[in-house]
């Protein structure tokens, strides 16, 4: 037996304060609500007291971004640029601490937050401080909207804050941005770093805090913009709270993909494929390719090869740099989790996880597979939002892209096959945002990602990423 | 001799193709600007709000999976026809406005150039609004517009033609297919815009139209959970608002009411179609 | 024909069952294999990885300027490769030309490291059947316990699977008891796809062992490639029910790269394939980088060239 001995991450990269306060005009301020907690999901300890933003914390918040708004929209945007040119860099310099912090508040593995996260943050800030200067080229005109507010989810704290803020920053907007409430350390890192880049005050601010704290930020009057990331019961709570209101809105919001096997396909990268697809970070992934459809000539053959890799797969200590399967991001979605695990059993679904040790403290929930699964189960319709694989088969194309259309929800879908004109004409027929062929969960600044139907609407990244933060094309003149 | 007794028209709702009344049975008059009869229209209830997006969403696969070029030939195909009828679109926008038979035969004009300006951005709007994007890895990635569904389509009380042809031409030009509710007050020329679509080569449900009361009709189509999207231009700010929160509930597409009154004789630009489109993302992999 | 042996009818035949295994895809077997090559091996982890290495080196030199005396002294090394310290395993094997066979099989007799010895009118393989299976011959006789053939990378890519085939099959019969492996050439087979093909026709054909690479021609033994034809003979015991081993070769100079494939076999295959009778790795530096690596763990001191012999 070849035993990996265990390999961690140095947890000393990173100086966690005791408490943080909120980000408001530049300045650690304290938070009028009451404050809670952060803690580590692996082992339940306390990471750090976190200030909680009030409607009236939030309100000064949107002040200092309505006043910062003006010199900063007013930026040619070459010197806009350069600032985010700055954080970018800082970010690189900084992301080995930002990567050990981030797996510390989140649970996720250290290799994912070092290998993934941390260089598409900086990638996204690096790209989007290009636009700055280039905004006539776009084709979204070049105003900008105003004050944005923006809440973001936990699954990748970090990531979904570059998503926001730097292509709002670049189109000259200012931001009040709420991270979630179980991840809030590296927003405030963040922080620090736009003081590090000497970033003017009120351009960025950033409130914590829980629901409320959403909502204050969501139903400001001062805020022009909302851009939310998260589930979809939340963004049409948001859609319905901003009717009447004129805020330009973009919300990405929940999934629940197809991850489609012909029978033709590669099948050893689509086992990775499939793993990537569900598996990666958790499966807290809105993305992720929670239902794998295959072809049924080759299910069983299939599903050996992804057993036998699932074998392999290591869970543990999340700054391990071996560990693939970290820890479930808090006890509430580790509840709903197990939640709607048990009702795929109580169903009739088939269900199975490797041999892995849970660790006796955090919050852990083995990779699984349920087979035997239909269309009409909850475990084939709802999101789980954790490491839960639902298998369904399929006889022909047609029903494989019936059956994956089958759903409210619309973000991703993926495609195996080695016959191009199959991948194509698959692709053609998903109603789904994003659509990885033979590859799965594949991320870029320069690619625009988001949702049909309830997947939410609007794009982020890519040309089509400035459209959420411009006021559109100035009137034309009558033909 | 006495004066020859007219031919009394009622107007039908449009459906799938077909000219059916309203499965209430209710009707209504419509009446000159000057107050004057002009004649019965149906007015359309939740059901047949329903049955429309039923006929909607059946269309929808066959048009939105037509060729771009091909739709770019129906809608001037339908162009070419409203050409043909100008005199009569003249005479209802006359009677529908007041307006001088002048100034009508100009609309009815630039509501057939609007079309045929929409008509030539079916094969062009995946162009401009599309892009390769160069990723950093071996992957080839490829962003394409596709239509958002069904979309139900508050039509502008005014402007009868220019104003319905503005709102329904970007909205299926791209390959959606759509729910009108016509202008209330003057739904004449949207009727007559049916029957020259009935007659043209437009798949039967690609374009459905309603008579009636917007209030009572298109809340059903804003909480519609197979609608997709809703234009709710002719909206009333209240209507609009209530619309939106109804729309909210399976996340449809809302392209508001502009704050002040529309110039529809003004270049549209692209939104009323880009409002409609989503943005597909294909990744592949590149290698040997 | 040998019982290990899957005969087919004709090319056709071959080529379809050849061409009728599922495709790789370059970039996720390249994402894959990276991924792998992550994997962080530390202490006690790195000290079993080392050992372990050490242990499957085929220790070779085939060069035109190879001598008895040049062979006499790398067996030295392959019997002890630190004098100093006993603790080292051998090495798994010495790998040489056939007219250097009896050289090395005289000089390692008795410590239970093997000769193998490349043949097949390596590294080319241009030659007739007739030379190759003489040349075999010779090699055998002269005592080697492993043969290393050379697939003809011409027919392959020309699409002729069953002169391959046959010719596979007739070098295993000249093998006699020694092993083969059989050499695909990877870097000039060019794609994936043709080096998983590759390895299942060895494998149909009889062969004991494939083999990446002659060491001559680069890209040699990536990790990629590795994988591929580790996923191979996963695949082939799971269906055909034999077990074949696996010989990266050529470009694995050091510790680093001979721990990553130590992780490809463990996560691929498992720990089946971590024993020297079936994983190897073809090479000749990286034995010093792992004595170097192995004593620094020891020492806690990084150590220098001059520390280590250059047999």
């Amino acid at each position: 037996m070849f035993e990996y001995a265990p390999a961690p991450e140095s947890r000393d990269v990173v100086d966690i304060k005791p408490s943080y306060g909120l980000f408001v005009n530049g300045e650690f301020v304290d938070g009028s609500g009451t404050a809670f907690k952060t803690i580590n999901p692996a082992s339940e300890e306390k990471l750090a007291e976190i200030a909680a933003a009030s409607a009236a914390d939030v309100d000064l918040a949107v002040q200092a971004a309505r006043k910062a708004f003006t010199t900063w929209s007013a930026m040619p945007g070459a010197e806009r640029a350069k600032y985010l040119f700055r954080i970018a860099r800082i970010i690189q310099e900084r992301s080995r601490e930002l990567a050990v912090l981030e797996s510390l508040d989140n649970g996720k593995p250290i290799r994912e937050s070092r290998d993934v996260d941390l260089p598409l943050v900086a990638a996204h800030f690096f790209y989007y401080a290009g636009w700055a200067d280039k905004l006539e080229y776009a084709g979204y005109g070049t105003r900008p909207i105003g004050v944005a507010g923006q809440v973001i989810p936990w699954n990748f704290p970090l990531l979904m804050l570059a998503w926001k803020i730097a292509p709002a920053l670049a189109c000259g907007n200012t931001v009040v941005l709420k991270p979630a409430e179980t991840t809030p350390l590296t927003a405030l890192l963040f922080a620090e770093i736009c003081q590090q880049a000497d970033l003017p005050p009120g351009v960025v601010n950033i409130v914590t805090g829980a629901g409320e704290t959403g909502a204050a930020v969501v139903n400001h009057p001062d805020v022009d913009k909302v851009a939310f990331t998260g589930s979809t019961e939340v963004g049409r709570l948001i859609a319905r709270s901003v009717a009447g209101t004129g805020k330009k809105v973009t919300l990405e919001l929940g999934g629940k993909a197809a991850n489609i096997v012909y029978e033709d396909a590669a099948l050893d990268q689509a086992v990775e494929g499939i793993v990537n697809g569900i598996f990666f970070n958790q499966g807290h992934v809105c993305c992720a390719g929670s239902r794998l459809l295959v072809q049924e000539s080759i299910a069983a053959e299939l599903l050996d090869s992804l057993k036998r890799r699932l074998g392999t797969l290591r869970l543990g200590d999340p700054l391990d740099k071996n560990t693939d399967i970290g820890a479930i991001n808090s006890a509430a979605q580790l509840a709903k989790i197990r939640e709607l695990s048990d009702a795929g059993e109580q169903e009739g679904a088939e269900r199975w996880s490797p041999a892995c040790a849970i660790p006796d403290r955090g919050f852990w929930f083995p990779p699984t597979v349920f087979t035997g699964v239909a269309q009409s189960h909850r475990i084939a319709r709802e999101e789980i939002f954790g490491p839960v694989l639902s298998v369904l088969t399929f006889r022909t194309p047609g029903e494989a892209v019936e059956k994956a259309n089958n759903t409210p929800f619309g973000l991703s879908a993926g495609v195996w096959t080695e016959k191009a004109s199959l991948m194509l004409w698959t692709a053609d027929r998903l109603r789904a945002g994003v659509v990885w062929s033979n590859t799965f969960n594949r991320f870029d600044p320069a690619s625009p990602f988001g949702g049909y139907k309830e997947s939410g609407y609007g794009r982020e990244g890519g040309r089509h990423g400035l459209e959420a933060y411009l006021a559109g094309s100035a009137p034309r003149e009558s033909r | 001799m006495s004066e020859r007794l007219s031919v009394r028209k009622t107007y039908k709702l449009f459906i799938g193709g077909a000219f059916p009344r309203s499965e209430s049975g209710r009707s209504y008059v419509v009446t000159s600007a000057k107050g004057e009869f002009l004649a019965n229209a149906s007015k359309a209830s939740r059901k047949d709000a329903r049955d429309a997006v039923s006929a909607a969403r059946k269309a929808f696969p066959g048009w939105s999976g037509a060729t771009a070029y091909n739709r770019g030939q129906v809608i001037y195909r339908v162009a070419e026809m409203l050409e043909s009828r100008r005199a009569q679109f003249t005479a209802e926008i006359v009677a529908a406005d007041g307006v001088s038979g002048k100034k009508a035969g100009e609309l009815v004009d630039a509501a057939v150039d609007r079309l045929v300006w929409y008509a030539g951005w079916s094969d062009k709007i995946g162009a401009i609004r599309g892009s390769a994007n160069p990723v950093a890895g071996p992957y080839f990635n490829l962003s394409s517009t596709e239509p958002t569904g069904v979309v139900a389509v508050v039509a502008p009380p005014s402007g009868p033609l220019l104003g319905l042809i503005s709102v329904i031409a970007p909205v299926i030009v791209t390959g959606n297919t759509c729910v009108v509710v016509a202008s209330e007050r003057a739904p004449l020329p949207s009727i007559t815009l049916a029957e020259v679509l009935a007659t043209s080569d437009l798949p039967g449900g690609v374009v459905n139209v309603l008579t009636g009361n917007a209030e009572e009709i298109a809340p059903w189509l804003a909480g519609h959970m197979d609608v997709n999207g809703i234009d709710l231009t002719g909206a009333t700010p209240e209507l609009a608002q209530s619309c939106e929160e109804l729309a909210a509930e399976n996340l449809k597409r809302v392209l508001r009411p502009e704050a002040g009154p529309i110039d529809w004789l003004a270049d549209p630009g692209t939104e009323r179609m880009t409002a409609f489109l989503e943005t597909k993302t294909v990744w592949h992999p590149i290698g040997v | 024909m040998s019982t290990l042996t899957t005969s087919f009818s004709s090319n056709a035949s071959l080529r379809g069952f050849l061409h009728g295994l599922p495709g790789v895809d370059k970039v996720g077997a390249d994402a894959r294999a990276a991924m792998l090559g992550t994997r962080s091996i530390k202490t006690t982890a790195k000290r079993q990885a080392i050992d372990l290495a050490i242990s499957m080196v085929d220790l070779t030199t085939l060069e035109g300027a190879d001598t008895p005396g040049k062979v006499r002294a790398m067996c030295a090394k392959a019997m002890h490769p630190d004098p100093t310290n006993p603790d080292v395993p051998r090495v798994a094997a010495v790998c040489v030309y056939p007219d250097l066979v009896a050289e090395a099989v005289q000089a390692v007799k008795g410590s239970g490291v093997k000769v193998a010895s490349v043949a097949t009118a390596f590294p080319s393989g241009r030659s007739s059947l007739e030379v190759k299976v003489t040349d075999t011959a010779l090699a055998v006789a002269a005592g080697a316990d492993e043969v290393d053939m050379v697939i003809d990378r011409g027919a392959f890519l020309a699409g002729d699977y069953l002169k391959v085939f046959e010719e596979i099959v007739a070098i295993k019969a000249a093998c006699g008891d020694a092993h083969l492996k059989v050499i695909l050439e990877t870097g000039e087979l060019a794609t994936y796809d043709n080096v998983r093909r590759a390895s299942w026709l060895a494998m149909l054909a009889g062969g004991d062992f494939i083999k990446t690479s002659t060491g001559k021609v680069q890209p040699a033994a990536t990790l990629p490639v590795t994988l591929i034809m580790l996923e191979a003979v996963r695949d082939f015991l799971a269906t055909h029910g034999r077990k074949v081993g696996v010989k990266p070769a050529g470009g694995i100079r050091t510790t680093k790269d001979a721990i990553k494939m130590l992780v490809l076999v463990n996560e691929t295959t498992g720990d089946g394939w971590l024993d020297p009778d079936w994983f190897r790795l073809g090479a000749s530096s990286v034995l010093n980088d792992l004595l170097m690596q192995r004593q620094k763990q020891d020492t806690g001191r990084y150590s220098g060239p001059d520390y280590f012999t250059l047999d």
